[in-house]
């Protein structure tokens, strides 16, 4: 299993930052360095897809690369789950790629080269999340990840997009430091950071100890965004469309919510969450996020922000489904990633479209731009209903196994905030469906110079669209087969 | 009393010594006219080396210069009379550089104490 | 030939010394080659040491033949010889950073002296470094420091000379308390090499001789090493003093300074006193800590980019003495990567300190908005080693942050690690300041469309300055990712250290 198939892992993470060197140098001409993003993508897409036929027949790659610090090496490991976050990574990048690059020209932006660049970077790191073997190329990806998504969030370069920039980066950086303790804390506890399915903590120091490392992991992963550590995210939408679309679908809050799964699964293990009563404490986190992100949504005027919050509760689904700590509750918290990643990110691709063909951010002024973007307009409220869980839509899947997974995991309460959750994602997303497609415009002029966004971006916004049907119809190509794969491996058992 | 005394008196280089180098500190510190604080350093050094010669004392020795009587002679301690040729070189070598840059700051600034130092400084 | 290797590192440049005064007078020119080719043989001689200690364990050198203890010994073990060929390294670099910088700073005339005293300054240096004797040691430390008052005051700037009369007193100070505490240690053991005080000593360790000794030479190395609060010299001398001195003086000399304290209170005085016959360990971590957050806060408080990596210097040794105070294998292993990478860290920032002073004469923010732009290697360096200051991963700040946390938590200090990692934080704070300031300020906008504006004409450092610059910056990055093969060496450095001398 070693020989070419080793190589692949490797491969998948090396490609966009070999990509991202020759943006750099190619940074003067513009086809040349966006073909170079594009050629990545396609690559890493391949690299990814390649590695797949033998993840789903169980097997996982596993490749060294340097030893590096006591407790882990820089090490990857393909395994089902990590599957699902990359293929999700992967293909998303791809559009997303497509997506940047008509925005970028567009807008006709500056600092395009260094866009890209950081772009390449963040994905590449994103990858190394997906793939990590142990904590500590976990910590290392994610810290990078960091670093480099500053520059993309405060790309313009005004002052509020600086004064953003600093939330973000204190928010991220506080939390990797607390990450930082928690890794080398298991180190010393257990000799090891290396994920071993089912969990590796179980009796290595008294309870109180593994709660406090729980609570310093999750401090960790803010990226999560699980609140009251949001802050970051909705100071973050200063960035230009394609990185919100980015950091909410693809790589940083993804990587939060992963995290935090692969701590459930491969670090603790769901029964010694259990023991340690650390199920309710994730439970009430999640629950207090996804109600109270639902209502700053509905106070919200700005699109992006309140996407932003949208993506703040969401997140929290997938916490509320860890907390359950049942089979159905891990399996619809897995599945979520990929299905609102492809949902979400529909959603901030129409969100950039509306800047860039209309100039328009705040959901007030988004009156009856329907009748001139019709596409685009249906791309947004079908990716709405996706998101509040109704069919034909993706959303369905993971609202059904979280429910099932609250009353398998004898919490019949958390049905309580699913459903209110729903109303809500309803309350605020309603509206703008019925202010872009319904509503009359003030000023019937103003929607003259308003058109369909150009092709390189349109296009992957039905793209995204037709995934979340299609992973709606066939949901088992290839996501749940990975979720399968993966809750098998923590649990020993099937789902249903 | 007899016993502090006592105390005193077995001890007394090491207590003028001690009294030398916070005479030298007091200059150090306490005096404005920079160079009078390096006249303040210098007590300070000498008074180290003081103390390290009052080391080498050995009773009815003589000074370590090797005489024709040879090994017959009673020699105070050598080791710390070579140590502190040294230091006293190191010593002048600082005063020296120190000196130096004291007419320097003169030259520029055309003051010679600390606190109009620190007025010309910020002004500058 | 090489076994006298040990003596030749320090008779060589002092020759090279005389040879740069004789023949500069003649025609200026022949410095700089001179003092580059003796430099770079010394690095390969410190390489070749390395080599040998680890191939064959301790190095021992008696000088003209004489046996100690009365002989004078030079001790060459894993710790200095890790040590060596990092400062040498760090000399090399900044003598091939100098040349331009020196060009540019200093008076014509004054230029053979500068040289003179650079390459007496690397002798003193390497001389602590590799001494087995006590007293030694402090002859070698005065001949560094006074070749490091000369050169800070070296530049046209008048405030130079203030910043080095400071430095002399409180230096003086501290040389004359470390030897006072060599003439009590003396007294104690009647020796004056270290490895015979380390065997002699247990048998005093109840005397006040011993307790004052060892007070009196960790004050006089903590005032050499700037410890907070005994920093005060350092922010100007490091800020006044031309650039390519300040690059010496924050990563050779200081590195020096902190290893010969280690020597002193691990070697001589052995964990066997300071850790369990007289605890002090608690307080000096307590310090370290104070250190740590003192030195970052009044960075971030400055508003000069080379007087912001002064005070980053001075909460970094703190880092490294904080590694003292836990005394364990981790914490030290990490303390002594620290050594390594604030070394190359430090100098690559105040690398890029003297390259925006080289160009645009000026190092306060307020001078340097959108300076990327038109210096775009420069500040992408700074990024890097400012990024490895922070502790991103996987650059060498990152591991030894690591191995310090490790360190603290195995031996139960949470406080003391949480204070750590504020501390990192706290980096963020300054180290942002720059580059906010010259990526992402007022002046680089174009409005026409990303790249295509014409670029002005970039003025970026000079080949001189920037080939240093950039590979301490790749090193920053690279001995991050390669750190096991360095630990190779750190390991058994920290053991002998623990095990005493």
């Amino acid at each position: 299993m070693v020989d070419a198939t080793g190589l692949l892992p490797a491969v998948t993470v090396v490609t966009p930052l070999l990509a991202a060197v020759m943006i750099l140098v190619s940074g003067r001409h513009e086809n040349i360095r966006d073909g170079f993003t594009v050629a990545a993508a396609v690559a890493m897409l391949g690299s990814v897809v390649a590695m797949l036929p033998s993840i789903l027949a169980g097997e996982r790659i596993a490749v060294s690369l340097i030893p590096l610090l006591p407790g882990g090496d820089l090490a990857l490991r393909v395994d089902a789950f990590g599957m699902v976050f990359a293929l999700t990574a992967a293909v998303l990048w791809l559009l997303n790629s497509f997506y940047s690059i008509g925005y970028m020209r567009s807008l006709k932006e500056h600092a395009q080269t260094r866009f890209f660049f950081c772009l390449a970077v963040a994905i590449a790191s994103a990858i190394g999340i997906a793939f990590s073997a142990n904590l500590v190329t976990l910590l290392v990806f994610y810290e990078i990840l960091t670093i480099i998504t500053y520059p993309l969030v405060v790309h313009v370069e005004t002052p509020e997009a600086m004064a953003a920039g600093r939330k973000y980066l204190a928010y991220l950086l506080i939390g990797g430091v607390f990450l930082l303790a928690a890794v080398v804390l298991t180190y010393i506890l257990t000799g090891t950071t290396g994920f071993a399915p089912g969990g590796f903590l179980a009796g290595s120091a008294p309870p109180l100890t593994l709660q406090i490392l729980f609570i310093l992991f999750m401090v960790g992963f803010v990226k999560a965004a699980w609140m009251p550590l949001h802050g970051w995210l909705p100071a973050a939408m200063v960035a230009p469309t394609p990185v919100s679309a980015f950091l909410h679908a693809v790589a940083v809050v993804t990587a939060g919510v992963f995290g935090i799964v692969r701590i459930a699964g491969w670090v603790y293990g769901m029964d010694l969450l259990a023991s340690l009563g650390l199920g309710t404490l994730l439970a009430v986190i999640a629950s207090f996020t996804i109600i109270t992100a639902s209502l700053f949504a509905l106070t919200e005027d700005n699109l992006k922000r309140r996407l932003a919050y949208s993506t703040v509760s969401q997140l929290s689904y997938i916490l509320l489904g860890v907390s359950m700590l049942s089979i159905a509750g891990m399996t619809g918290a897995m599945a979520h990633i990929p299905i609102h990643a492809f949902l979400k990110i529909t959603l901030f691709f129409v969100a950039g479209a509306v800047i860039v063909a209309a100039g328009r951010e705040r959901i007030s002024d988004m009156k009856g731009i329907g009748r001139k973007m019709p596409v685009t307009a249906v791309m947004f409220s079908g990716a709405a209903i996706g998101i509040c869980g109704l069919p034909p839509f993706s959303g369905l899947i993971s609202k059904v196994y979280l429910a099932f997974g609250a009353v398998e995991g004898g919490v019949p309460i958390l049905l309580l905030v699913l459903v209110a959750s729903t109303v809500l994602n309803a309350a605020y997303f309603f509206p703008i469906i019925h202010t872009m497609l319904v509503a009359s415009p003030d000023d019937e002029r103003s929607l003259d110079s308003v058109s369909e966004p150009p092709l390189l971006m349109l296009v992957p916004i039905i793209l995204t669209t037709v995934a979340s049907v299609l992973i709606f119809f066939y949901p088992a190509v290839p996501f749940m087969d990975l979720v399968e794969i993966a809750i098998g491996e923590i649990t020993g058992s099937v789902i249903p | 009393m007899e016993a502090v005394f006592e105390v005193f008196l077995s001890h007394y280089n090491y207590w003028m010594a001690i009294i030398l180098i916070m005479i030298g500190f007091y200059a150090l510190i306490a005096k404005g006219n920079l160079v009078k604080k390096l006249i303040g350093l210098n007590i300070f050094q000498t008074a180290i080396f003081l103390f390290y010669i009052s080391l080498a004392e050995v009773e009815g020795g003589i000074a370590p210069i090797y005489l024709p009587e040879g090994m017959e002679a009673v020699y105070v301690n050598p080791i710390p009379h070579v140590l502190i040729l040294t230091a006293i070189v190191v010593g002048v070598s600082v005063t020296a550089v120190g000196l130096a840059l004291i007419v320097r700051i003169y030259e520029e600034y055309g003051v010679i104490d600390e606190a109009g130092l620190l007025k010309v400084v910020k002004r500058r | 030939m090489i076994e006298h290797l040990p003596v030749i590192l320090i008779t060589v440049p002092i020759l090279s010394a005389l040879l740069i005064l004789l023949l500069g007078w003649h025609d200026r020119r022949f410095c700089y080659p001179i003092t580059l080719a003796t430099i770079l043989f010394q690095f390969v001689g410190g390489i070749a040491l390395l080599i040998e200690v680890m191939r064959q364990g301790t190095i021992h050198y008696h000088i003209g033949g004489w046996a100690p203890p009365l002989g004078i010994e030079f001790v060459i073990d894993t710790f200095n010889g890790y040590i060596l060929p990092i400062i040498l390294f760090l000399a090399v670099a900044a003598a091939v950073y100098a040349r331009r910088s020196v060009e540019n700073e200093i008076e014509p005339e004054k230029i053979v002296s500068f040289y003179v005293l650079f390459q007496l300054l690397v002798t003193g240096l390497v001389g602590m470094t590799i001494t087995g004797d006590i007293f030694n040691l402090y002859v070698f430390l005065e001949i560094s420091s006074i070749a490091a008052y000369t050169l800070i005051a070296s530049t046209r700037r008048p405030r130079a000379c203030v910043a080095a009369l400071n430095y002399l007193i409180l230096g003086s100070i501290a040389g004359g308390f470390v030897l006072l505490g060599i003439g009590n240690l003396y007294v104690a053991t009647g020796t004056l090499n270290m490895a015979d005080i380390a065997r002699l000593l247990p048998a005093s360790y109840g005397l006040a001789t011993v307790h004052t000794a060892f007070l009196l030479l960790v004050i006089g190395f903590s005032i050499k090493v700037a410890l907070f609060p005994l920093h005060l010299w350092l922010p100007d001398a490091y800020t006044e003093a031309p650039s390519a001195v300040t690059v010496l003086i924050s990563t050779v000399m200081a590195k020096v300074s902190v290893y010969a304290m280690f020597r002193v209170v691990f070697s001589v005085f052995t964990t066997a006193y300071f850790v369990e016959t007289v605890p002090v360990t608690e307080l000096i971590l307590l310090i370290a800590a104070v250190a740590i957050v003192a030195g970052a806060v009044l960075a971030i408080a400055q508003d000069d980019l080379k007087r912001m990596l002064a005070y980053s210097s001075v909460s970094q040794i703190g880092y490294i003495v904080f590694a003292l105070g836990v005394a364990n294998q981790v914490a030290l292993e990490g303390g002594l990567l620290h050594i390594l990478g604030h070394a190359v860290m430090k100098g690559c920032l105040f690398m890029v300190a003297g390259v925006i002073i080289y160009r645009l004469g000026t190092s306060r923010f307020s001078d340097l908005k959108g300076v990327a732009a038109t210096m775009p290697v420069t500040c992408a360096t700074f990024a890097l080693a400012g990024a490895s200051m922070i502790g991103v991963p996987p650059t060498i700040g990152f591991a030894s942050k690591y191995y310090l946390v490790m360190g603290a938590l195995e031996a139960g200090y949470w406080v003391y690690a949480a204070v750590l990692l504020a501390g990192s934080l706290l980096a963020v704070g300054y180290i942002w300041r720059f580059i906010e300031v010259a990526y992402f300020s007022a002046s680089s906008h174009h409005e026409d469309g990303g790249d295509h504006c014409p670029a002005p004409a970039v003025r970026e450092a000079p080949l001189s300055m920037l080939v240093p610059m950039v590979v301490l910056g790749f090193l920053c990055l690279l001995l991050g990712i390669f750190v096991e093969p360095i630990m190779e060496i750190v390991s058994p450095a920290v053991s002998l250290l623990l095990g005493g001398a």
